[in-house]
């Protein structure tokens, strides 16, 4: 297991392994969204309540759910730098902090837009929206420290600090942001909540997390292979891949 | 003979209160900007005391909160610039512990003033009678998750030149629910409600600093001075 | 793995250091007995800082290892610190402190119990001894900084240009004492940019920069 684990950290090894799978995520990607949004947007019915609008729903829920799964990806490679120093932990958790931002903001635009045509304003402090904004100014941080410490090893260890210091107090942000917004119900009455699921409906939703998930994977892999070929750009196996393409 | 840890934290703690006392003509700076900022909300939304009295426990709280940020370089930017911070990490004491004492000192110099002011400004907010109290619990409890929870970001930021808003930027979000358990709290208690359950979050959100914070601030700040 | 041995021995196997894109300095490796001074030389920008933070365990280097008595630095440092002494570029005091104050402080924190005044005295500070840093000359602040050597005791010394702003008698001065240090069993790691003479002692040199 552990030769494995080591293997598989390997720069050289992780680079042709990744190159490998890009492809056939990037398909699967493709393919899972395409039908899940053909699933979600004409075939599941209206909402008996909110109408065709709730579509949205199909993009909104899985970005949200992504926003929270790649910052425990990066808390975790984050715990992976700081015990064992590996170097393409560090890539991952620094990769993955501009897309899990995205996500993040994808989820703030999507609920944005689904909420105004129903309470006519562009935002609203609902306890998801407002979770999720601090939620991307948890990733702002994380990139604003990366940006502001010039050696990467160093910047990679403090960055890991501060995704695992954010990914203990996400929890307690989140109970309290919904803690806070119950005291204060009476101010506007949300429809942020997910209808009552039904299958049809169901089902696109997981499709489209499916997809999400792959998303994530593939640019996750593209990005890694970039940054390692930076990042261990003097090294032999570097210098024969540029010959070679 | 190596002295004993207490020995030594007690030592830090003398000798930061004593750094802060030498500069006392700054001591006071924390507290002016919390009356300021207090002050600015009048002007800034309306005199009047039926709308003041509304937004009075999260005005206080906010402005507890960004005095006891802008305080926060004090904790370790002396020690990193004149290279005592360094003796620290060399030291066989277990960092946590000297940080903590650190942070003890600091919420002694910062913090406490503020406490003893915040009903003068709950006056000047027209802060709810039953609300004093809860007032003082919340700070009292939550000022020093404040100051924990600053560490952290202090000790990431130390060795960056322009680290102060960098600094905010990092803290904050993490500043979130002891805002959010302490305001609403003090804004039950002038309403009469029952109040323990907010307090008792508060106590739980000390407690969680007070062991993992130091931790944390602990690896950061060998990060830093690497 | 070696097992912990109680010789005081700190050696050093097979270091690298980077720094942004420069490789500093690679395999190198020393070893420093007791009784032995270590002599780092090399121009500026070699990497003399970086070498003596990593023998303290400040930064960690990426290839490599670092013992003490046998015990790898990054399980044992506590070990290690109790016997260490480290005056680095700056002096480490603080300047709102006099330098009674801060000898305390440091006592209280390493230990020791050697009478300060004298410390002071023989460090040509007796006059200063209620004067808080910040009105003393680089000099003097690095002079209480040192005087530390001498009233926390520690079997290693780790010293990085520690002549700097030290005037010719004050350099003898302190190179006597170090000398002593050796000779009763300690060890040191310096560096400096003068030429020294630890007089009867045994001086390893190492080169850096080539």
């Amino acid at each position: 297991m552990w030769v494995w684990f080591h293997k598989f950290g390997s720069p050289r090894y992780f680079y042709d392994f990744a190159g490998r799978c890009i492809p056939w995520l990037g398909a699967a990607c493709a393919l899972l969204m395409a039908v899940g949004l053909y699933l979600g947007l004409f075939v599941a019915p209206p909402d008996y309540q909110q109408g065709e609008s709730y579509r949205i729903i199909f993009i909104h829920v899985p970005s949200a759910w992504m926003s929270m799964f790649v910052y425990v990806v990066m808390a975790s490679s984050g715990a992976v730098v700081l015990i064992w120093r590996v170097k393409l932990a560090e890539i991952i958790a620094s990769v993955s902090a501009p897309l899990g931002a995205s996500f993040t903001f994808l989820a703030l635009a999507t609920g944005s837009l689904w909420g105004k045509p129903m309470w006519g304003t562009w935002w609203v402090w609902d306890a998801r929206l407002t979770s999720e904004l601090i939620l991307l100014f948890l990733y702002f941080g994380f990139m604003a420290l990366e940006a502001a410490i010039e050696d990467k090893r160093t910047a990679a260890r403090a960055t890991a600090i501060l995704s695992l210091v954010g990914v203990i107090n996400i929890p307690i942000i989140h109970y309290s942001v919904y803690w806070w917004n119950t005291l204060h119900q009476g101010a506007t009455v949300t429809k942020m909540d997910t209808p009552s699921i039904h299958l049809s409906m169901l089902v696109p939703l997981l499709l489209m997390a499916v997809a999400f998930q792959l998303y994530y994977a593939t640019v996750l892999l593209i990005g890694t292979r970039t940054e390692l070929l930076s990042r261990e750009r003097r090294t032999r196996w570097v210098a024969e891949v540029i010959r070679n393409s | 003979m190596e002295p004993s840890t207490l020995t030594a934290l007690w030592a830090l703690m003398r000798r930061d209160l004593t750094l802060a006392y030498r500069h006392r003509s700054e001591l006071l700076n924390p507290l002016l900007f919390f009356v300021i900022v207090v002050s600015l909300f009048p002007l800034g939304i309306s005199p009047e005391a039926k709308t003041l009295q509304t937004v009075a426990p999260g005005v206080v709280w906010v402005a507890a909160l960004l005095a006891n940020l802008l305080s926060l370089d004090l904790m370790f930017r002396t020690d990193f610039e004149d290279g005592t911070l360094e003796r620290f990490l060399l030291s066989p004491h277990p960092l946590p512990l000297l940080v903590l004492a650190k942070t003890a000192a600091h919420w002694i110099v910062v913090a406490l003033p503020m406490i003893v002011f915040a009903p003068v400004l709950g006056q000047l907010m027209f802060l709810r009678p039953d609300a004093y109290w809860a007032l003082l619990a919340t700070l009292i409890l939550g000022t020093p998750v404040l100051s924990l929870i600053g560490g952290i970001g202090m000790g990431l930021t130390v060795g960056l030149r322009r680290g102060g808003v960098l600094l905010s930027l990092l803290i904050l979000p993490l500043y979130v629910p002891v805002l959010i358990f302490g305001a609403t709290a003090v804004d039950a208690a002038g309403a009469g409600l029952d109040v323990s359950g907010h307090l008792s979050f508060l106590g739980a959100l000390l407690l969680l600093a007070i062991t993992l914070a130091p931790l944390a601030t602990s690896a950061a700040l060998r990060v830093s001075l690497s | 793995m070696s097992n912990p041995s109680p010789d005081p021995v700190l050696e050093a196997e097979d270091l690298e250091c980077i720094r942004g894109d420069r490789v500093l300095f690679r395999s190198l490796s020393f070893r420093v007995e007791a009784g032995t001074i270590l002599l780092v030389e090399g121009p500026n920008g070699s990497g003399k800082t970086s070498l003596l933070r990593m023998a303290c365990g400040l930064s960690q280097p990426s290839t490599g290892a670092i013992r003490w008595r046998g015990e790898n630095l990054r399980r044992g440092a506590d070990r290690f610190y109790s016997e260490l002494s480290y005056v680095g570029h700056s002096p480490g005091i603080k300047a709102d402190l006099t330098p009674i104050e801060n000898l305390r402080f440091d006592q209280s924190l390493a230990g020791g119990r050697a009478d300060l005044c004298d410390i002071l005295n023989r460090m040509g500070l007796g006059r200063f001894m209620d004067t808080p840093c910040r009105f003393l000359s680089a000099g003097q602040r690095r002079r209480v900084a040192l005087a530390r050597l001498q009233a926390c005791p520690a079997t290693v010394w780790i010293l990085d240009e520690p002549f700097t702003a030290i005037d010719h008698e004050g350099v003898a001065d302190l190179t006597r004492v170090m000398a002593e240090h050796a000779r009763s069993g300690g060890l040191l790691l310096l560096t400096t940019h003068q030429a020294v003479d630890f007089d009867s002692c045994e001086v390893q040199t190492l080169r850096l920069g080539q």
